[in-house]
């Protein structure tokens, strides 16, 4: 086997404050190899998107990560400052839950896509634009050169999504960190959306790291699942979905509500942090 | 794309009209019925100083001493002063530099402000700190302190003046600006932009910068009018702009002399003129950072 993309291995982020330390990320290994698409579950405040964070560098001083994430091989936490910019810009693309908050109201939506491919690869601003257009074409977005003289705040969630995707693909990068893209749209355009990334992440082999709360979904569109609580990942594998093993999980796909059944009441999640410390005790 | 070229053509004009009519409502929204009136006053006023060598009805230096002191006629609209120049065009001619003179002074104080503000909000830390306590002790110290400060060391003049006032405007613009700044440097979209590998400098200037532009142009308008009195008071006392040169200020002096001797209207024209100025600068400057306020 080649050696995956991203690798991390035990990676801790420990959260120091006044009053004393808090473990958020508490030893969690994954792997995702070239052109693999990971699903990461688990509830609210679980960390997957503090796993992103410590993926791209992007936790603040007030955090200790210890453990180890390698990109292609290259240990990002001893990365210098221009390596971690190159890899920033040119390895990772990150598509955020809520695009509105994540562009710049004041720019145009072509100076938001065209700016990093102007600034850090030296393209010219024109053919940067030619890009663009081409760009959002493929994602759906119509009579795109007309949106590349428009403002953030003339477009609606859905389309600025798929703008953000199209920003993302525009620097191609090798793996793309997806952190609940399709929670803040509604559910039509939420299928779009998840069908777009999808289809172009295949079409370009890119890896994928899906964030999400909707377990059907990325079952659908990822190769492997990890489950992740309080800021450990309990299981993982592609099996996941159909067979799972840890009782957490083994609940966790009980809840979900079926179109099938008729249910007076969904099953209440019973698994908590004392049963997690008892099963950690155990194993 | 296969849009037909007609359609895009209707597009194209109803953007051009929608943008044309914006900026007259975009105009009147900010500044309200009085903003307006304030700002076509000022108008007038600075295109009669810009255009001073074709409006002023006389050389404001040239001295008709047989016509010193003389009342409002149809020769003199205002009539003469002690040395029998025409007051009215000392005004017209006065406004050029009681305008331009501020305006520098604040020119200089924004763009530095403005440095310091945005490198205290990116960098925070030590820098900010430091930054922050020198701004401190700068407005500790009143504006014309600085200006007389200047006049020490290098001796009355304008161009002295407006480098001490320059310092001491600095931290209007920069604390003002600073908060702003910090506040923006956290959204989303700047570590966004963080993520896609700009540099912190290109964050500063491209993503951070315009957001607060509003409060730039606010603060740096309301601190015109304050620029405005203190040039003036320093030309008032005679550390400032220098005989013969037509000054407001220096009017105001002159004419208290005439004052004493039964002829106002010298010092009270160039003092209304300033209160004029400094009330329209004022009241733009008010709505334009009420208005950069709503925008949060």
């Amino acid at each position: 086997m080649t050696a995956p993309l991203l690798r991390l291995d035990d990676v801790r982020a420990t959260l120091r404050l006044k009053g004393g330390e808090q473990t958020l990320l508490d030893g969690v290994s994954l792997e995702i190899g070239e052109g693999e698409a990971l699903g990461l579950v688990g509830e609210s405040g679980s960390g997957k998107s503090l796993t992103t964070r410590a993926i791209t560098r992007m936790l603040g001083p007030e955090f200790a990560v210890t453990g180890e994430i390698e990109f292609g091989g290259a240990s990002v936490l001893g990365m210098n400052a221009a390596k971690l910019r190159r890899y920033r810009s040119q390895d990772v693309g990150m598509i955020f839950q809520d695009p509105r908050a994540h562009v710049n109201p004041v720019h145009r939506v072509g100076d938001f896509l065209t700016e990093a491919l102007v600034q850090n690869r030296g393209v010219d601003r024109r053919e940067a634009e030619r890009r663009a257009v081409v760009l959002l074409d493929e994602v759906g977005v119509r009579n795109p050169e007309h949106r590349l003289r428009q403002y953030p705040h003339e477009l609606s969630g859905g389309l600025l999504q798929r703008v953000m995707i199209a920003s993302v693909l525009l620097t191609e990068p090798r793996l793309i960190l997806a952190d609940e893209p399709t929670t803040a749209l509604d559910v039509t355009a939420q299928s779009d959306v998840m069908a777009i990334l999808d289809e172009q992440r295949r079409a370009r082999g890119l890896a994928l790291l899906f964030i999400t709360h909707d377990l059907e979904l990325a079952a659908a569109c990822c190769d492997r699942l990890a489950v992740m609580y309080a800021g450990e990942i309990v299981e993982q594998g592609a099996h996941v979905y159909d067979a799972p093993s840890h009782p957490y999980t083994v609940e966790l796909l009980g809840a979900r509500p079926s179109i099938d059944e008729r249910a007076d009441r969904l099953p209440v999640l019973r698994y908590n942090r004392e049963t997690h410390e008892l099963m950690k005790a155990e194993a | 794309m296969t849009t037909p070229s007609t359609t895009s053509l209707a597009v194209a004009r109803v953007t051009r009209e929608r943008r044309r009519a914006g900026v007259v409502t975009a105009t009147r929204d900010r500044l309200g019925v009085l903003g307006c009136t304030a700002a076509a006053v000022l108008l007038v006023i600075v295109v009669a100083a810009l255009f001073a060598p074709i409006v002023a009805p006389y050389d404001p230096d040239f001295p008709d001493l047989l016509a010193a002191l003389s009342g409002p006629s149809p020769a003199h609209l205002l009539g003469t002063d002690a040395l029998g120049r025409d007051i009215l065009s000392r005004l017209i001619w006065g406004a050029r530099i009681t305008l331009a003179g501020p305006g520098l002074v604040i020119l200089i104080a924004t763009v530095v402000g403005v440095l310091l503000a945005l490198l205290a909000a990116w960098r925070g830390g030590r820098t900010d700190t430091v930054i922050t306590w020198l701004l401190d002790v700068l407005f500790a110290v009143p504006g014309i302190v600085f200006g007389l400060i200047a006049v020490a060391i290098w001796g009355p003049g304008l161009g002295t003046v407006v480098a001490g006032l320059s310092i001491a405007y600095i931290p209007y613009v920069a604390r003002v600006v600073r908060g702003a700044a910090l506040r923006e440097r956290n959204m989303p979209y700047v570590s966004a932009a963080w993520l896609q590998g700009q540099s912190g400098t290109g964050i500063t200037f491209t993503q951070v910068l315009p957001n607060v532009q509003p409060i730039v142009v606010a603060q740096a308008v309301s601190s015109l009018g304050f620029a405005v009195i203190d040039l003036a008071a320093v030309s008032f006392l005679g550390l400032g702009v220098q005989p013969p040169t037509a000054d407001l200020g220096l009017m105001v002096k002159s004419g208290f002399d005439s004052m004493l001797r039964g002829h106002p209207i010298e010092a009270i024209a160039a003092g209304t003129l300033i209160v004029v100025i400094v009330w329209c600068v004022t009241v733009i400057g008010d709505r334009l950072t009420s208005s950069a306020r709503s925008l949060r």
